[in-house]
C-alpha cells in the first residue's frame, strides 16, 4: 500500500467520497511539510521528465515553484489538465501573489506527493469540479510566502529593512530604484524561513485573477507539439495491444498465439491481469497480431446479461428493497396521505460511455526495481499503486509522469488500463506503449451506471409543493471505486440529498442493487440523474398545479436567492413565454458544485424529429479565475449533456456491449449545434465548480420543452429512443 | 521501402504496405500531432492534407499514398503562423486539445477551396470532426475569423 494514512474525511455532503486511504492535507501546512522532501531531488523527476533547462540552476521555492537563475518560473500543477483549464487557472492563482507576468510561465505536471492531494477530496485527483476551490488559497498563499522570500533574500543582500522591499514583474525592487530579478535571488530566497502568515491581496488589486487571461496549453495544441499519453516516445519503446473478453468480466480459458507470434514484428504474447497483451515494434502490428489470436473466453457470470435483465433487477430492487434513508424531513408518508393531489412517476437512466477523443492508453518502463509510469490519469496516487502492485513494486518506486489528458470526465479516475502496460514492460524488459482500440475502449468502460428512481410528490389544497419522496435504485459507483470506502450512500444519490427547492415533508432513500459490471463516475455524476427526474417530475407538478414551470419553481426558491436569480435572468435572455411560432421552451436549474445555474432550452418538433435551436445559460459561479474558461467550460458541459440526453446509451446484449464506435455511440458534431447563449454573473461569493454543473441541466430543460410542445413526458432517456408526435 | 513526401521531406518508410498512414506518421516518423481517434474515419481526429485535401489518415493505408505530399498538423505552418492557427489561438479553441489538431486541418483544407465560408459551409465542411469538449461554438467563430485574417494577408 502507500504511505498514505486513513484519515477519515470531511463530512461535507457535496464532495463525492474518494479514495478514503488517501490522505488529507491541510492547506496551511503545505509548505513546510514540502520543502525538506524536494531537496536534492532531480530538476527532471520533479519536472514530469523535461530536462531542466541548460546552465541555469533551478531553485525550488515550494513545492509548486521553482524559479531559474535564467529568471523562468516553472509551476508545478497538481491538477491534471484535460481540457478545464487547470494548467492556466491554477498558475494565475500563484502568480498573482507572486508578481510575475504570466506570459513566462512554464508549466510542468506535480509528480506524486503529499503536498499535491487535493484536501477536498482526499487524494491527489482532479474530479468534483474543485480544483480551484482547492487551490484557491493554497496556491494564493505559495505565491504570497515565495514573493515575501524572495523579498527577504533581496533586502538581505541590499541590507535593508525587508519592508522597503517590493516585488513587481519577476523582480524586487527598493525605494532607492534598485533591482534584483527573481532568477538572481531564487537560490538565497529557497533558504529563508518559510513565512507563516501572509496577507493576500484583496479583490480589488487582482492584476490577473479574474481576467480572461489566454490559456497557457493552447500553443502546444495549435502546432501538435502537446504531448498527450497517446503521443509519448521513450528510446526502445515498444507497443502493445490488448485482447480483452467480449463478455465483461470474462477471462481467457485458452489462448493459441501461434500465427500471432508469426506475424511480422511480434516481440511477446503474454497474458495479464486485464487480458492477453500483445507486444510489437509498432502499434499497427501489435493490433494486426492482436486479431489473429485464437482466444476462448470463459465469459464468467455474465454471459446471459442484456439491458432488459438489468431494467428487470432495478426494478425487484426497488419493488422490494426499501433500501437505507439518505435524508429525512418531516413525515412525507402522512403529507402524502394528507395531501390534495398526489402524482407518482417512474424515471430510468441508461449507462452511458465516457468516450473520451483519446482512448485510454498507458506507457510503462518497469526496470530493475523501478517504474516509470507515462499516463494521463486524474488520480495519481491510484496510478502509483495499481503500476506498484503490478510491476511487484513499492510504491514509492514508481515515478508517475501526468500527461496532457485528451478527455477525462471521469473515466481516468480509473486505473483499470495500467496494469497490462506495466506487466508487459516488465516481462519484454522495455518500455512499452499499451494503446485500448476506440471499440476497446467503447465496450471495456467503466459505464455510468443505470439508475431508476420512483418519485411521488404530493400538492396542497393551494397547489404548493407538501411532500417529495424519492427511492433511487442504482449499482454503487462509490463501492466499485473504493471498496474500502464505508459510505452507504453512493455518489449517485449526492445531488438528491440537496434537493433546491421548499418543502416541509421530504424523504430519500436509495437502494443499492448490482448488476454485474463496472460502473464508473461521469461527468455531472449523480447531479445529471437527478437534476433530470427532479426537473422534470417538478414540471409535472407544476401542471398538475396548473402553474407555470417558471412560476411553480420560484414559489418554492424564497430561500435560494441565488437559484432565483439566475433562474429569472434565464427565463428573461431567453424570452421566456414568447417563443417564436413553432418552437417550445423548457426550463432547468440546480446548485451544484456551489455553482448555481439555470437553462432555457428552446426547440420544434417537426413530423417527429427534435431539434434544440437554442441554449440559453445563466452562471452564477462565484469569483471566477478566468471568465473565457468559465464560458468554454459550460459551453462544454452542454454540449457533453446535448450527446447524452439525445442519443447517450450503452446497451448489453450476452454481457457485451453492443455500442462498439462513434457510428453506434452517437455524440454531437459541429453542424447539430444549438446557438448558445452562456451568460456568467459577477460575484464576491467563493469560487464554484464549472468543469461538471451545465451538463445536468440540458435533458431536463430539453425535455420540459418536448412536453410543451407535444405533450409527452419522457420519463426516460435517451430521447431517440422515445416517438415524438 | 514505400516512398512519401511529408511536410516537404522525401522519405522512405520501411512499414508494411497496409499499414495506415495514421501509424506510419505517429510511430514510424514521430509526428504524434495527427491523432487516433476511431481508426475508422468517423471523428476526423486523424485528418491530414493528402495533396491539399483533407483525408482521415486512420483509413489510408500506405500502399495507397505512394509518391503523394502529406500535410500533417506538424508541417501545416512556421510558428503557428498559418490563419486558421492565429485564429484559434486568438479565440482560445482547445479545451483537452486532443481533436483540435484534426479540426484545424479540416478547417485550414474548408479555406484552402473557400476563402469565406459561411455557416452552412462551416457545418457542412467540419461535421467529421467530433470534440467530446463540445468546441463547436468557438471553431465556428474561428473559422470566421481565420478567413478574415486570411483576407488581410492576402491584402497586405
Amino acid at each position: 500500500m502507500s504511505a498514505y494514512s486513513s484519515e477519515p474525511q470531511s463530512d461535507n455532503p457535496d464532495r463525492r467520497k474518494f479514495c478514503r486511504r488517501t490522505a488529507t492535507a491541510g492547506g496551511g501546512l503545505v509548505l513546510a511539510l514540502t520543502l525538506p522532501a524536494f531537496a536534492g531531488r532531480s530538476s527532471r523527476a520533479a519536472s514530469g521528465g523535461q530536462a531542466g533547462g541548460g546552465q541555469a540552476r533551478d531553485s525550488q521555492l515550494n513545492a509548486w515553484l521553482k524559479i531559474g537563475s535564467d529568471n523562468s518560473v516553472t509551476i508545478l500543477v497538481d491538477r491534471s489538465e484535460m481540457g478545464q483549464g487547470v494548467y492556466t487557472a491554477l498558475p494565475m492563482l500563484l502568480a498573482e501573489e507572486l508578481e510575475v507576468d504570466l506570459a513566462r510561465i512554464k508549466i510542468v505536471a506535480a509528480p506524486v506527493g503529499d503536498a499535491y492531494v487535493n484536501a477536498l477530496n482526499g487524494g491527489q485527483i482532479t474530479g468534483t469540479s474543485n480544483s480551484v476551490q482547492d487551490a484557491w488559497d493554497k496556491l494564493r498563499t505559495a505565491g504570497a510566502q515565495a514573493r515575501t522570500m524572495l523579498i527577504a533574500a533581496a533586502a538581505r543582500a541590499w541590507r535593508i529593512d525587508p519592508a522597503e522591499c517590493y516585488a513587481k514583474n519577476g523582480m524586487v525592487a527598493n525605494a532607492r530604484g534598485k533591482t534584483l530579478g527573481y532568477g538572481e535571488l531564487a537560490a538565497a530566497a529557497a533558504n529563508m524561513p518559510v513565512p507563516k502568515e501572509v496577507k493576500l491581496k484583496p479583490k480589488a488589486d487582482f492584476r490577473l485573477i479574474g481576467t480572461s487571461q489566454p490559456r497557457l496549453d493552447t500553443p502546444g495544441k495549435v502546432d501538435g507539439s502537446a504531448e498527450f499519453g497517446l503521443d509519448v516516445k521513450l528510446p526502445g519503446m515498444l507497443y502493445a495491444a490488448l485482447a480483452q473478453s467480449p463478455v465483461l468480466g470474462g477471462k481467457a480459458a485458452s489462448v493459441d498465439s501461434a500465427a500471432a507470434q508469426s506475424m511480422p514484428g511480434v516481440r511477446r504474447v503474454l497474458t495479464s491481469s486485464s487480458g492477453v497483451v500483445v507486444v510489437a515494434d509498432h502499434f499497427w502490428q501489435a493490433l494486426q497480431a492482436r486479431n489473429a489470436l485464437r482466444i476462448t473466453w470463459d465469459p464468467g457470470a455474465n454471459a446471459r446479461l442484456d439491458s432488459a435483465a438489468i431494467q428487470a433487477v432495478l426494478k425487484k430492487a426497488a419493488a422490494t428493497n426499501p433500501g437505507l434513508v439518505a435524508r429525512k424531513d418531516g413525515d412525507v408518508a402522512a403529507a402524502l396521505k394528507g395531501a390534495q393531489r398526489t402524482l407518482d412517476a417512474v424515471y430510468e437512466l441508461p449507462l452511458l460511455a465516457h468516450a473520451t477523443m483519446e482512448p485510454m492508453n498507458c506507457t510503462a518502463d518497469v526496470r530493475a526495481g523501478r517504474c516509470v509510469l507515462y499516463v494521463g490519469t486524474q488520480v495519481q496516487q491510484s496510478a502509483q499503486s495499481a503500476a506498484a502492485a503490478a510491476a511487484g513494486l513499492q510504491p514509492n518506486q514508481v515515478n508517475v509522469v501526468t500527461t496532457l489528458i485528451g478527455g477525462g470526465f471521469g473515466r481516468r479516475l480509473d486505473v483499470d488500463f495500467i496494469p497490462a502496460a506495466v506487466e508487459a514492460s516488465k516481462v519484454v524488459g522495455a518500455p512499452v506503449k499499451l494503446i485500448w482500440t476506440r471499440e476497446d475502449d467503447m465496450t471495456h468502460d467503466t459505464y455510468r451506471p443505470p439508475i431508476r428512481e420512483d418519485v411521488s410528490a404530493g400538492l396542497d389544497g393551494g397547489g404548493k409543493l407538501s411532500a417529495w419522496n424519492m427511492h433511487i435504485t442504482s449499482p454503487s459507483i462509490t463501492a466499485r471505486f473504493d471498496p474500502t470506502n464505508k459510505d452507504p450512500f453512493d455518489s449517485v444519490t449526492e445531488y438528491a440529498q440537496k434537493y433546491p427547492y421548499a418543502v416541509p415533508n421530504f424523504a430519500l432513500s436509495f437502494s443499492r442493487q448490482e448488476i454485474g459490471i463496472d460502473v464508473g463516475y461521469l461527468r455531472s455524476v449523480s447531479h445529471a440523474p437527478n437534476c433530470f427526474v427532479i426537473e422534470s417530475f417538478m414540471d409535472e407538478l407544476a401542471t398538475a398545479s396548473s402553474k407555470s414551470p417558471l412560476d411553480f419553481r420560484l414559489g418554492l426558491l424564497a430561500e435560494k436567492p441565488r437559484l432565483a436569480r439566475v433562474l429569472k435572468l434565464a427565463a428573461e435572455r431567453a424570452g421566456w413565454g414568447h417563443a417564436p411560432d413553432g418552437r417550445h421552451q423548457g426550463l432547468a436549474l440546480m446548485e451544484g458544485y456551489d455553482t448555481h445555474l439555470a437553462q432555457v432550452a428552446e426547440i420544434s418538433v417537426v413530423g417527429g424529429e427534435l431539434k434544440v435551436h437554442k441554449i440559453t445559460c445563466v452562471v452564477d459561479c462565484g469569483q471566477m479565475v478566468n471568465p473565457r474558461i468559465v464560458e468554454s467550460q459550460i459551453e462544454s458541459g452542454i454540449v457533453f449533456g446535448l450527446s447524452a440526453a439525445l442519443w447517450g446509451e450503452v446497451t448489453i446484449v450476452g454481457g457485451q456491449v453492443q455500442q462498439t464506435n462513434f457510428n453506434s455511440y452517437r455524440v454531437l458534431r459541429g453542424d447539430e449545434m444549438p446557438e448558445l447563449d452562456v451568460h456568467l454573473l459577477p460575484s464576491d461569493d467563493p469560487p464554484g465548480g464549472i468543469g461538471e454543473p451545465a451538463v445536468a441541466l440540458v435533458a431536463p430543460a430539453i425535455c420540459n420543452a418536448i412536453f410543451a410542445a407535444t405533450g409527452q413526458r419522457l420519463r426516460s432517456l435517451p430521447i431517440a429512443a422515445h416517438v415524438l408526435a | 521501402m514505400t516512398a512519401i513526401t511529408v511536410n516537404n521531406q522525401w522519405l522512405q518508410v520501411d512499414a508494411s504496405p497496409d499499414t495506415p498512414l495514421l501509424w506510419v506518421l505517429r510511430d514510424h516518423l514521430g509526428l504524434t500531432g495527427t491523432k487516433y481517434g476511431c481508426g475508422m474515419a468517423l471523428c476526423g481526429a486523424c485528418t491530414v492534407h493528402v495533396d491539399g485535401v483533407a483525408m482521415r489518415s486512420c483509413i489510408l493505408p500506405l500502399r495507397a499514398i505512394e509518391g503523394k505530399k502529406i500535410t500533417t498538423i506538424e508541417g501545416l505552418s512556421q510558428g503557428r503562423s498559418h490563419p486558421v492557427q492565429r485564429a484559434w489561438m486568438e479565440l482560445d479553441v482547445p479545451q483537452c486539445g486532443y481533436c483540435q489538431s484534426g479540426q484545424i486541418m479540416s478547417a485550414a483544407a474548408l479555406l484552402r477551396s473557400n476563402s469565406a465560408p459561411t455557416d452552412a459551409d462551416i457545418d457542412a465542411a467540419m461535421a467529421g470532426n467530433i470534440c467530446r469538449c463540445g468546441t463547436y461554438a468557438r471553431i465556428r467563430k474561428a473559422i470566421h475569423r481565420a478567413a478574415e485574417l486570411l483576407l488581410a494577408g492576402t491584402q497586405s
